[in-house]
């Protein structure tokens, strides 16, 4: 295995540096201070996820449209998140949620989801280290190693996370899921790490949930950030959230 | 003398015995049916390192894949039921629920539970959902 392992690190570096030259020469074809900037590039199957990288929502929350739930369905319809009839305790990745200033009586609507904080309390508690973060920022849950103790749970301060009560069937083949483990948003990282956005984002008719690499000066994202106020929720709590709001 | 005698005695005992409990195996327990890839004629290492090691194949795969994110298909568990696929009389791919599934065959003859399939799919390709969200 050493062998192979160490093959694999050179063919790495080799691929890095393949990969530079092929952008150095991609950008001079565009011109000079034209760059060709997609969403999410498709990451080579055998190229690990880099750290270089930080992935993040940034959501309108002026977009989101009052009966609007379509991020929710495409979310439980793309890892199949069926209910058993008790909301209580049914498998929900992202939600919607509705704050009312109280004195004003302003209403705003938001999805909230896992908020793949950068220091996630989750990772923080887990006794097995299940619970961890991809270098690119995502937090996962290893079900390989998860022994269900639901302290995760109890330490995310959004609810971001569900634990499966029941015997689950027809997984999605990317999407596993199992009776005894916890499980949260994924960031859709089965899309993402083929270069597409995830199931919310495509969904959303407004196109309120913007998907894209917040480390990344020339992405959407992070040219938004940069120009217009965003705001984490519980900023308070700093944990260097990668969902970001506006209009909150 | 008497010493050889009873040696050449002793190798027919062995022999007999051999034979007796070879025949019970025949009998008693059949060898599993392997279902044959159904495409490509050569798995993707050579089949005795295969039945020996493909646990640890996977084991190394999963970890790659979940926590780095290395999505090469060569030694992913998709990869075993995709090749060996097996169908029914209505050409659906089978489960893991029906014994003729590609790695029952085996785990049922060496009495080994297998974990995967709690989690993940046991078919290729993705099944209408049965049950819609109440």
């Amino acid at each position: 295995m050493s062998n192979a392992q160490d093959k694999n690190h050179i063919d790495h570096y080799r691929r890095k540096l393949l990969g530079g030259s092929a952008a150095l020469a991609g950008a001079a074809a565009l011109g000079p201070g034209v760059f060709f900037t997609s969403v999410a590039r498709a990451k080579p199957d055998a190229e690990p996820a880099s750290s270089e990288v930080r992935w993040g929502f940034l959501i309108d929350t002026n977009k989101c449209a009052d009966n609007c739930d379509k991020c929710v369905t495409a979310c439980n319809d793309e890892f199949n998140l069926t209910g058993f009839g008790r909301p209580e305790t049914d498998a929900q990745w992202i939600r919607t949620v509705t704050l009312r200033d109280k004195k004003t009586g302003h209403t705003t609507k938001l999805p909230l989801m896992c908020q793949h904080c950068a220091h996630p309390p989750c990772v923080d508690v887990c006794p097995t280290g299940a619970s961890f973060k991809r270098p690119d920022g995502i937090v996962l849950v290893d079900k390989h190693t998860c022994i269900g103790c639901r302290y995760c749970m109890i330490a995310c301060p959004y609810k971001a996370r569900s634990f499966v009560h029941e015997t689950i069937e027809n997984q999605k083949e990317y999407g596993p899921r199992g009776k005894g483990t916890v499980e949260s948003c994924t960031l859709c990282v089965h899309r993402v790490d083929k270069g597409e956005i995830p199931a919310c984002a495509e969904a959303c008719p407004e196109k309120a949930i913007l998907f894209g690499n917040m480390n990344d000066a020339n992405s959407e994202i992070a040219q938004r950030m940069a120009s217009t106020t965003s705001t984490e929720i519980r900023g308070d709590l700093r944990l260097d959230l990668g969902v970001r709001y506006q209009g909150i | 003398m008497k010493d050889k005698r009873s040696t050449r005695q002793g190798y027919w005992f062995a022999a007999i015995v051999f034979a007796l409990f070879s025949f019970e195996v025949a009998a008693g327990v059949p060898v599993p049916d392997i279902p044959k890839a159904v495409k490509g004629e050569q798995c993707v290492e050579e089949i005795g390192f295969m039945r020996r090691n493909h646990m640890e194949l996977l084991l190394h795969q999963r970890d790659d894949t979940l926590h780095k994110g290395i999505r090469t298909k060569k030694h992913s568990l998709k990869n075993c039921f995709t090749c060996h696929i097996v169908t029914d009389a209505d050409n659906q791919p089978v489960t893991v629920k029906d014994p003729r599934h590609f790695c029952r065959g085996c785990h049922d003859y060496a009495a080994v539970q297998i974990d995967c399939f709690q989690c993940h799919t046991s078919v290729p390709g993705d099944r209408k959902t049965t049950e819609a969200r109440p």
